[in-house]
């Protein structure tokens, strides 16, 4: 199945949910997590199921001002 | 005989909580993270200012986050709304950055207006504001200079009204000290410059005028030292508030001998 992620397009063999997502995609630490600009609890992180076609935004904290 | 306030009896006091520093510190344009966490130790900075971004998928997966470096357990983090033009992607932002700090409130506003001088667009601004604090946000708001804009921002609810000394980035120091005046006389919320501070003399100056604070990044980052620059910043702000706190004498145009006339010899 084909989803956006970060404004581009990711190709995922099996459907995966948002724990599973991260770890394929080596991120840890202190992220928020946006499906179809929808903010999506930590603590949903492991039984939300990423759909195909689904728009992901992964985001965190970085230098500004 | 009166006794000489330090900077610890004289907190500022934003959404409730007590900080003993008034300067607050960006972490933008560093070179690295360990110059930002050094440049903040200088600063004496409490409250601590970050952007929202995308993560780099599948690039430097070692690379530090930032708030390992600045602990939300230590610091306050003011996530901020840097690069948006528009109140949507403001409100976005913030409840982004919610859910990224486990509920936190306390938000530094700025919705854009113009790329080139980084100006705020005030009807947007007042939009994203509105929308913020009924999400219960404790909205810090970037604005212009505009005494009658500050004062409506404070009826709104926003915790604090951070005028701009000059565009963001430009160093060009206080330009409007007269405005920048009339805001604090007429606010009774906290007064935070932001934007604009290039050296130390512009950050004692908007301390001088009686501002509660002042909110600085390029200032320290883009000084060939930063870290000396922070120390200085820290300094010039402590400086700045003592001398406000002091009152300074009235400006006269000639001049009054400091030593007595009487009792000459010659």
């Amino acid at each position: 199945m084909q989803i956006t992620l970060n404004g581009e397009s990711l190709v995922l063999e099996n459907s995966v949910n948002i724990v599973q997502l991260l770890s394929k995609l080596e991120l840890s630490g202190r992220l928020a997590v946006e499906v179809n600009q929808h903010i999506i609890p930590r603590s949903l992180f492991s039984t939300y199921e990423i759909e195909s076609g689904d728009n992901v935004e992964i985001v965190e904290a970085i230098g500004g001002g | 005989m009166a006794t000489v306030k330090n900077t610890l009896e004289d907190p500022v006091v934003i959404a409730e909580k007590v900080y003993t520093s008034r300067l607050l510190l960006g972490t933008g344009k560093y070179k690295d993270m360990e110059e930002t966490g050094l440049a903040i130790g200088a600063s004496g900075s409490q409250i601590i200012t970050v952007a929202i971004r995308r993560s780099n998928i599948g690039q430097n997966p070692d690379e530090p986050n930032l708030l390992d470096v600045i602990s939300p357990e230590k610091y306050t983090i003011l996530p901020n709304t840097a690069g948006c033009y528009d109140a949507d992607s403001a409100i976005r932002t913030c409840l982004l950055a919610r859910e990224l700090l486990d509920g936190h409130k306390l938000i530094k506003l700025e919705v854009l207006g113009d790329e080139k001088t980084l100006f705020p667009d005030i009807p947007a601004t007042i939009i994203a504001a509105e929308a913020l604090i009924k999400e219960d946000f404790d909205v810090m708001v970037y604005t212009n200079d505009d005494p009658v804009m500050a004062k409506r921002f404070e009826e709104m609810g926003c915790v604090a009204v951070m005028p701009l000394a000059a565009p963001i980035g430009s160093g060009l120091g206080i330009r409007n000290p007269y405005n920048i005046r009339t805001i604090v006389e007429n606010a009774s919320v906290p007064i935070i410059v932001d934007a604009g501070v290039g050296t130390a003399s512009d950050a004692a100056i908007a301390m001088e005028l009686g501002c509660d604070g002042v909110l600085m990044n390029t200032a320290v980052a883009e000084a060939k030292n930063p870290v000396l620059m922070a120390s200085a910043m820290k300094k010039a702000i402590e400086a700045g508030r003592e001398a406000f706190l002091a009152g300074r004498m009235p400006r006269r145009a000639y001049a009054s001998a400091s030593s007595p006339i009487d009792g000459t010899f010659f």
